[in-house]
């Protein structure tokens, strides 16, 4: 999956399911203070990208994981991991 | 300190005949009965697929998906129930925020939470992926957990578990806290979840109603051709106050919780006595210093088995002697709410005594043997009331009598 296909997709369920506010959605958006995520919207979101990219994230992926932007950078690192594209380490565009 | 008395200012009801109090009303006066056949139980093993049957609730435009994820079929019946009770008692959000509210309701299964939870997880071997509301909506306490958190409620808040007297013994250990004066006002109702996962065990016993022919004649207290019970839910809140913070606030006051009696019958696991409800029906009596021949309607826990109506009329008659209060079972028409019957009944009986009159007992076509004693109410009777007795029994032998008295 591309870069813009991952952000379309994260985007898509943080509002579709998270209930975010569309308006809110920005790269540079925090997740916890911006985006109103709690810790147990964080063990929903582990079932949620389970269930969109087959990918299994623990608790300590997102150490370090603080906007929205470093949210999709894991994603796509993580994806890209777990396929023959290798994983560039560039930021993903939002 | 004087005891204080407690009064009943608000009600809410999502039930098998009717999603609300005008609906239910409208049902009680008509004998509607609210039990259907559920194709999913046959396909699932079950002898009997007779139930009352109400729709999950779509709660997106009233509750958040962080709310929302935590509630499970029972605790979604209860939000129901208690939005509509508190509007009936003209609470508002500002009220519980600026007041000490608690929440005791019955509830003794989350069977369908518990079990897609256990499958999810054997299906994944990973626990997380489980997601973060199977936990709340899989504890017995879900019902409390969820309302507190949602209503932010800061009073009393626990679940009473006590098989088919829960919701009868959540009201009265409220009504204990008003009336000891450790609550102002407390939220109170029982709860249960309608689905095959649930009631597989229950089934299996072969106390359920085999008369799949004709759904509503099925639920048949008090009559010679009874062969069991029908199980049903949904859920029931009742708000109960002390009845100066009642006046203080200008609530309505819709009547007056005046006798809660228990007892255990120390005996069999299932199978009901005669002395241990009669029991809790003297020790309501003796604690609302109300003589018998005072009670005009006793809404009867009977459920349609063989043993425990009878059981009940015995108990009946032994404690109201020569007087006859009439009797029904409102089971009749909902079929059996078991957690949610104790907290039900009294709405149903509460409907009655507001609307004068008494709502029959259906499907009465020849009494049994052992009600003969008793004053059953085969039609709708345009009836005034002035104090009722309900009763609820339950597995392992838990007993509950609650009176209430009209209040003018």
């Amino acid at each position: 999956m591309n870069k813009e296909a991952i952000v379309e997709k994260i985007n898509e369920f943080l509002v579709d399911e998270f209930e975010v506010d569309e308006g809110d959605i920005a790269p540079e958006a925090n997740l916890k203070e911006t985006l109103e995520l709690d810790s147990l919207d964080f063990v929903d979101l582990v079932v949620t990208i389970e269930e969109n990219f087959g990918v299994k994230l623990v608790g300590e992926d997102f150490i370090g994981v603080n906007s929205l932007q470093d949210f999709y950078d894991l994603i796509y690192n993580r994806t890209s991991n777990t396929s023959t594209v290798a994983a560039n380490g560039d930021s993903l565009g939002g | 300190m004087k005891e204080r008395r407690v009064v009943i200012t608000g009600m809410g009801i999502y039930s098998c005949i009717g999603l609300n109090l005008a609906e239910v009303k409208e049902s009680l006066f008509a004998g509607r009965s609210g039990i259907q056949f559920d194709e999913k139980r046959k396909a699932f093993g079950y002898r009997s697929c007779l139930t009352g049957m109400v729709e999950m609730p779509n709660l997106k435009a009233d509750l958040s998906r962080r709310q929302r994820v935590s509630l499970g079929e029972e605790a979604a019946y209860a939000y129901v129930a208690t939005k509509e009770a508190l509007q009936n008692a003209k609470i508002d959000q500002d009220f519980l925020d600026s007041n000490e509210v608690g929440v005791i309701y019955g509830n003794d299964s989350t069977a369908k939470s518990v079990i897609e939870s256990v499958d999810k997880i054997r299906e994944k071997k990973d626990t997380t992926l489980v997601g973060s509301g199977a936990i709340f909506k899989a504890m017995n306490s879900t019902v409390t957990m969820n309302l507190s958190t949602i209503f932010r409620l800061t009073g009393i808040n626990f679940t009473v578990s006590a098989a088919c007297a829960s919701g009868s013994h959540a009201i009265g250990m409220g009504y204990q806290l008003i009336k000891a004066g450790l609550q102002d006002c407390v939220i109170c109702g029982g709860a249960q979840e309608i689905n095959e996962l649930a009631m597989g065990s229950f089934d299996g016993l072969g106390v359920f109603s085999m008369n799949t022919e004709d759904p509503t004649k099925a639920s048949r207290p008090f009559d010679a051709a009874r062969d069991g019970l029908v199980p049903s839910g949904g859920a029931a809140t009742l708000i109960i106050e002390s009845y100066e913070a009642a006046v203080k606030r200008g609530a309505p006051i819709l009547a007056e919780i005046i006798g809660y009696g228990f007892s255990s019958n120390g005996e069999h696991i299932s199978t009901p006595n005669v002395d241990g409800p009669s029991t809790a029906m003297k020790k309501a009596l003796e604690q609302a210093q109300l003589a018998p021949e005072k009670v005009d309607y006793v809404n009867a826990h009977a459920t349609s088995t063989p043993v425990g109506d009878a059981n009940e009329a015995k108990a009946i008659a032994s404690v109201f002697g020569s007087h006859k209060p009439y009797v029904s079972s409102t089971k009749s028409m909902t079929g059996h709410e078991c957690w949610m019957a104790g907290a039900s009944e009294v709405i149903y009986s509460m409907l009655m005594m507001q609307n004068e009159f008494l709502a029959p007992n259906i499907n009465i076509e020849e009494p049994d043997e052992s009600a003969a004693e008793l004053n059953l109410v085969k039609k709708t009777l345009n009836k005034k009331i002035d104090v009722f007795l309900s009763n609820s029994f339950g597995f392992g032998g838990t007993n509950s009598a609650l009176i209430v008295k009209r209040i003018d």
